[in-house]
């Protein structure tokens, strides 16, 4: 058994060096000017690495499913994870329809974030609780994975194509958000970098403090920015709080990811500010000049493909399997409970985005803002209502 | 009504047409229906059919079926509700606030100022309110209007349409090119190749029209049907006999009558069982994880009977019951017998069955039972006559006490923390002493009290909880979810592609239009047209925009 979980998390790291290493064969295509035999040569190498990985990271899932006896998919770490591999499956069947290298170059890279990001939780494997034992578990979540999935790489192709076409000879309200997604990215990066650090520290402090009328502790993994309200720190040679969370933040963990999130956005700053010191223009501009020689139309194209491949997949998985799944174990299909009802938000944003684009003839550079828009409104479903609005589906 | 013909086909076209449904041509005095007139190229997301919406606006008919058949505004629904449901998620909703509490109070004790805000803007109960509903009818009413307005018009345009299009329509496509001169020979291959992808072909004196996927059209109507079952099977759960929903307790040994049949079926519950993880050898693995998390549950079930009441009908006649079905219920598998399920859904363990106490002597150090007696909590007996004269009769009963600001109360009916408060005659004597006795309680409000009642020894069970359903809209639901599958899949995976070609002296004109997916009709004509001197077609688009 042993060996198993270690073979498992095994095949789990040389999938993420796959696709780190994809992502560079990637990137060469890109700044490759020739189209001759040796830059299909090039292409043939990077898709075909990508393809490695994914076969690692299902390495991976087999293992860790003989290993616990279930589907890994029911925490935060393996739901996670699951999401990272079937954004790479979105990418290669994407990559087989059109065949865009700069797909890759900037989905594998969301990916491998995202595989990061989830392995910053416990790992260990789980039992599963008597509402989750259900195939229908596994097929909902499978399902709503693979559907989201095939949705973030719209985001992808959204936006290359938004760092393509907006103006960066001057700022504008455009530029700006640009700016702001890619500072997202950078302090998920930075939280992955943070976490890592004081995790291979073995850093712990403990706070006590009353909640609910009752006396509790928490353990802080990061040095505490932001204290929980009216505690005390019990452990001994730890820096004590700066300040202290505000009274309203609810739950006994709240105050502890309130400054798990104050980490990630420092750290996220501290990252672009340097990037911006080194490249001396917005991060946007500086990439713009990689998307040169690539073909706008097209990657809106692709941009609303995945959406119209997506959404009916995401519609099965997340609406209608988890209405039959809700329905077996709490007896009720549907009970407004925050994931669900995120859910269904996702569902009807992209139904608007569909009707706006047929409709309405949103395309380009609108269509890319939406696409955009949706991915943020699945990582919130994903990881935010997880994490702040704990409900009957919180894993973590 | 006044018919537009066409002046060059002949045809006869409903009011407000835009192109010509049979051969194209743009009906001149309609172009700015469809916004053409400042373009080079044909919008052609409709054929260009007349739609009632675009050619009627007098009536307040008129008017209203204007409004709803607007994407625009169906859109603007869509986007509501979506926010208005994201606001519905910042605070806890009224049926996950704990059950004791008055919601006026908890939203403000908890989030301040801003919960009261939430709670008197009536967003805890959001989803159930009036105005949400409306939201979602709204939305109902205009997914049907909006379809019929376009869907009609759509399938005679589509029916109708021939091979044979006019110039102008074929030079305002999207996709077109000219060659001049074509070969025999190539002529064959691209309409083998046509062919070869499955183009279905038809021709009308050498003009020809490919064409493929044309039922994907209909997958928004087919989705939209969907989406209008579900709506309404969501309605007919208001109906109390389409959807039924109770709840009952079973004690373990207790046979119930299963609420909301009319008596018509019962249940008896043999066993409860609560298993946890960590007791067997397979759950070694997870010794981690319940390590860092403490106990996990591992199985909630209820072994049960179901019967059947063959009396029922009869009123007022004992119950006669026949087995009807045996098993278990667990979270997950719930028991399903003629149209009712029951869910395993809460528990109760321990709950108090019987109690029994004895009656001793307040200055008597051995205790010694002077008299005892048992009371069953589910069914108590208010008067005990005992021996040696001893007479005991219940004054109050709380199964489940607790304090409230000092004054005993009883949180639920269950007997979960019994507590009594006893008169006690002793032999020969009216006037009685006053004790109160629970659960490691014992006390003499009096203080002068003689006589002291003990507990002696109690009997435990544990209690299920089972949700009583019985839902016939699902079936309803399910096949609008069906259908809305089917007409979303029809109608992204697949694509209306048709290709023109229109024969020139010695060439060919080539129009080609896709509803969606351009990039796959490109391929398919550079497919079509490979290893010939046919020009490939040019994207008009580009010069129109750039
Ligand atoms: C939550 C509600 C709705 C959902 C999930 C939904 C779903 C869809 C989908 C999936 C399509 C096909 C889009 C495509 O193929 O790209 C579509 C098309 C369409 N929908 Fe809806 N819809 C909804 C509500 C509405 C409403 C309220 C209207 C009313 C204005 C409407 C009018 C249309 C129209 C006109 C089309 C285009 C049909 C065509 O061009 O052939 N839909 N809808």
């Amino acid at each position: 058994m042993e060996d198993l979980i270690s073979l498992s998390s095994n095949f789990l790291y040389l999938a993420f060096i796959m696709y780190l290493l994809a992502t560079f064969f990637f990137a060469a295509t890109i700044r490759d000017k020739r189209g001759d035999k040796k830059s299909k040569t090039l292409n043939v190498i990077s898709i075909s690495i990508t393809i490695i990985g994914f076969l690692a990271q299902t390495g991976y899932f087999i293992t860790r499913w003989i290993a616990s006896g279930h589907a890994p998919v029911s925490n935060l770490f393996e739901f996670t994870t699951f999401f990272g591999m079937m954004l790479v499956f979105a990418f290669i069947i994407i990559y087989f329809i059109y065949r865009l290298n700069i797909l890759g170059l900037f989905t594998l890279p969301v990916a491998l974030l995202i595989i990061a990001y989830g392995s910053m939780f416990p790992r260990e494997i789980s039992p599963l609780v008597p509402s989750l034992k259900s195939h229908w578990l596994y097929i909902h979540v499978t399902t709503v994975s693979l559907g989201e999935a095939i949705l973030a790489v719209s985001f992808a192709a959204g936006l290359i194509y938004l760092i393509k076409e907006i103006d960066q000879t001057k700022s504008s309200k455009r530029t700006t958000w640009l700016e702001v997604i890619i500072y997202t990215i950078f302090s998920t990066v930075g939280f992955v970098i943070v976490v890592s650090v004081y995790n291979a520290m073995d850093y712990s402090a403990t706070f006590e403090f009353t909640f609910n009328n009752e006396v509790t502790t928490v353990d802080y993994h990061l040095p505490p920015i932001a204290g929980p309200n009216d505690g005390t720190l019990l452990t001994e040679d730890r820096m004590d709080e700066i300040f202290q969370a505000p009274a309203w933040m609810q739950g006994v963990n709240a105050a502890r990811k309130f400054n798990t999130l104050i980490w990630s956005l420092l750290a996220g700053l501290v990252i672009y500010v340097l990037a911006r010191m080194i490249l001396r223009k917005r991060i946007a501009a500086a990439i713009q000049p990689l998307l040169d020689r690539t073909n706008s139309d097209l990657i809106d194209e692709i941009s609303y493909r995945a959406v119209t491949i997506g959404f009916p997949v995401f519609t099965l998985g997340g609406l209608i399997f988890a209405m039959i799944w809700a329905q077996q174990a709490w007896d009720r299909f549907w009970g407004w409970d925050p994931k669900e009802v995120w859910a269904l938000i996702t569902w009807f944003f992209y139904a608007a985005f569909l009707h706006l684009r047929l409709s309405r003839g949103w395309h380009g550079e609108k269509s890319a803002w939406l696409a955009v828009i949706g991915f943020v409104i699945i990582m919130f479903n994903l990881i935010a209502v997880n994490l702040i609005i704990a409900g009957l589906h919180s894993y973590a | 009504m006044n018919k537009v013909t066409c002046d060059a086909c002949g045809h006869i076209n409903p009011e407000g047409t835009v192109l010509c449904a049979s051969c194209g041509k743009p009906i001149d005095k309609n172009q700015h229906i469809d916004g053409n007139e400042n373009s080079n190229l044909l919008n052609m997301r409709y054929d260009g059919t007349a739609r009632r919406s675009q050619t009627y606006n007098k009536t307040i008919v008129d008017k209203v079926w204007n409004f709803f058949s607007s994407v625009k505004v169906g859109v603007t629904l869509i986007v509501i509700t979506l926010v208005a449901s994201a606001v519905g998620t910042i605070l806890p909703q009224e049926m996950y606030i704990p059950p004791n509490v008055q919601p006026s109070v908890h939203y403000k004790d908890q989030y301040g100022l801003i919960g009261q805000i939430y709670y008197q803007l009536g967003f805890h109960n959001l989803y159930s309110s009036w105005w949400y509903m409306t939201l979602l009818a709204l939305i109902g009413i205009s997914i049907v209007i909006a379809s019929i307005d376009r869907v009609v018009p759509l399938y005679r345009a589509l029916k109708n349409q021939r091979a044979r299009r006019h110039e102008s329509f074929l030079q305002r496509q999207r996709y077109f090119s000219k060659t001049e001169v074509v070969t025999e020979e190539d002529k064959a291959k691209v309409l083998a190749s046509l062919k070869k992808l499955r183009y279905n072909i038809t021709e009308e004196n050498g003009h020809l029209m490919a064409e493929k996927g044309r039922f994907s059209r209909w997958g928004p109507y087919v989705n939209h049907v969907g989406l209008i079952i579900f709506l309404i099977g969501a309605l007919l759960r208001f109906l109390p006999f389409m959807y039924i929903d109770d709840f009952v307790w079973v004690r373990e040994g207790e046979t119930k009558a299963i609420p909301q049949t009319n008596g018509e079926y019962f249940i008896e519950n043999k066993d409860f069982i609560l298993e946890t993880y960590g007791d067997s050898e397979e759950d070694q693995r997870f010794a981690e994880a319940l390590e860092r998390q403490g106990p996990v549950a591992k199985n909630f079930q209820t072994d049960a009977i179901i019967y059947k009441n063959d009396g029922a009908e009869v009123v007022g006649s004992e119950p006669d019951l026949k087995v009807l079905k045996e098993g278990s219920i667990q979270v997950n598998h719930p028991i399903k017998f003629d149209g009712f399920a029951l869910y395993q859904s809460s528990y109760q363990l321990n709950e108090f069955e019987s109690m029994s106490f004895k009656i001793h002597e307040v200055n008597d150090e051995e205790e010694l039972a002077l008299a005892s007696f048992t009371v069953d909590l589910t069914n108590p007996a208010y008067e005990y006559e005992l021996d040696n004269g001893f007479r005991v009769k219940i004054d109050q009963y709380f199964p489940d006490y607790y304090l409230d600001d000092g004054e005993p109360r009883s949180e639920t009916k269950y007997p979960r923390n019994p507590a009594f408060v006893f008169f006690v005659y002793p032999p020969n004597q009216e006037e009685p002493e006053v004790s109160f006795a629970g659960i490691g309680r014992n006390i003499d409000a009096s203080g002068q009290n003689q006589y002291k009642i003990g507990l002696q020894g109690f009997d435990v069970r544990d209690v299920t909880g089972l949700s009583v359903r019985r839902d016939y809209t699902l079936p309803i639901l399910g096949l609008g979810g069906i259908i809305f599958m089917i007409g979303v899949v029809q109608g992204m995976y697949w694509y209306h592609r048709r290709v023109w070609i229109h024969p020139k002296e010695n060439g060919w004109w080539i129009a080609a239009h896709t509803n969606k997916n351009w990039f796959g009709l490109k391929k398919d004509i550079e497919k079509a047209i490979q290893n010939t001197n046919i020009t490939m077609v040019k994207d008009q688009q580009d010069n129109n925009e750039k």
